[in-house]
């Protein structure tokens, strides 16, 4: 199993709280391992989708710590809204993950 | 004069102990709040994930999935079993923690050889080991359950023994114990406070939420290293992984955490 992802979306009041969990190396380009340095390797983008409809679209850096883990909130939402996350490293690399609004 | 004098530096004194009181138990509340805000959503869950998979999977040159392997609870429960473990197993005849009982799975069942099942059992952040996988996998198959760990066995209560006289055993080039740490309450290493693992309170609140996976180097460790490292803390020579010794420490803190709902794997500094 390449780098699994674990989500989990629920409506709390009138928004929707989406959590994700990703295993990614995160590595910033900066750190060396026996004097020869790590190449970066992070996510740069993530996006997400309620229902097919783009939502949040937004970059990461190295900044973000190994097997991050991300919080969003969005307006609205109703039960069983189709929720999908999409991430794309600097390597070309992806992976995605969907589940429903609980 | 005298007695004025001694109730002002009297009075001072009082002061500046309520102070450091005051501001220790303020560290330990944020510390708490950092715990709780860590422990939601803890990367610790994709460990369970891969470690499921991993259950799964077809290994070995017999090529056959640990979907069989009796933890205790009989041939493939992981429901419970953590929280049951250590115990006596027939067919070893030995009492075996989880990593020791997921050594024997590997090697009767896929074949492996105890060399190559225990080759590389501690992993880092790159590559983290099957057996931290496994481990994180089997033990969240406990969450919610009572810690029940028996002692009615001869060789059960024989591991207990051992392992409470290990813990208070003093020796190496530091004259260490593990209880010269882990004996006595309010001891900490910089702010990590060192739980009495000899109480059962301490006990209950620490072996709960062990394998941990530990936020400051992103690793998930066990049990198994855990041990391993506080005798490399305290000058010890190394102890062999799954070893009588280690399964006898593990053994001792689990049944004074008995009684204990299981709420692990957890999230460390």
């Amino acid at each position: 199993m390449a780098r699994p992802m674990k989500i989990r979306a629920r409506l709390v009041g009138d928004y929707t709280d989406i959590r994700v969990l990703m295993a990614h190396p995160m590595e910033t380009g900066q750190r060396k391992v026996k004097g020869k340095v790590v190449p970066a390797h992070f996510i740069e983008n993530v996006t997400i989708k309620v229902n097919g409809k783009t939502v949040i679209d937004g970059q990461t850096s190295q900044a973000v710590s190994r097997n991050p883990v991300f919080a969003f909130r969005v307006k609205g939402g109703a039960k069983g809204d189709k929720v999908e996350i999409g991430w794309v490293d600097n390597e070309g690399e992806t992976n995605s993950i969907e589940s429903a609004v609980a | 004069m005298l007695t004025i004098r001694g109730a002002t530096v009297l009075g001072a004194a009082v002061l500046a102990l309520a102070t450091a009181s005051a501001f220790g138990e303020n560290v330990r509340q944020e510390i708490k709040k950092y715990q709780r805000m860590t422990a939601e959503n803890s990367p610790v869950e994709l460990w369970v994930l891969q470690g499921e998979d991993l259950w799964r999977q077809k290994r070995g040159p017999n090529h056959v999935s640990l979907e069989r392997c009796d933890l205790g609870m009989g041939p493939g429960v992981t429901k419970g079993a953590y929280a049951h473990l250590p115990r006596y197993f027939k067919d070893t005849d030995r009492v075996q923690d989880l990593e020791s009982r997921l050594v024997t799975c590997m090697t009767t069942l896929q074949g492996f050889s105890e060399k190559e099942a225990t080759k590389r059992v501690f992993g880092n952040a790159d590559k983290p080991s099957d057996m931290e996988y496994l481990a994180a996998y089997v033990a969240s198959r406990s969450r919610g359950v009572r810690m029940q760990v028996s002692t009615k066995n001869p060789k059960e209560k024989a591991s207990y023994e051992l392992g409470r006289a290990l813990f208070h055993y003093r020796a190496g080039s530091w004259d260490f114990s593990c209880a010269s740490c882990h004996g006595t309450p309010g001891k900490r290493i910089r702010m990590q406070a060192l739980p009495v693992l000899s109480s059962k309170a301490g006990a209950r609140g620490t072996y709960t939420t062990w394998p941990g996976y530990r936020v400051s180097n992103s690793q998930l460790k066990t049990m198994q290293w855990r041990i391993n490292d506080c005798f490399r803390q305290q000058r010890f020579p190394e102890p062999n992984y799954g070893s009588d010794a280690t399964v006898a420490l593990t053994m001792y803190m689990a049944v004074n955490a008995n009684g204990a709902i299981y709420r692990g794997p957890g999230t460390k500094r």
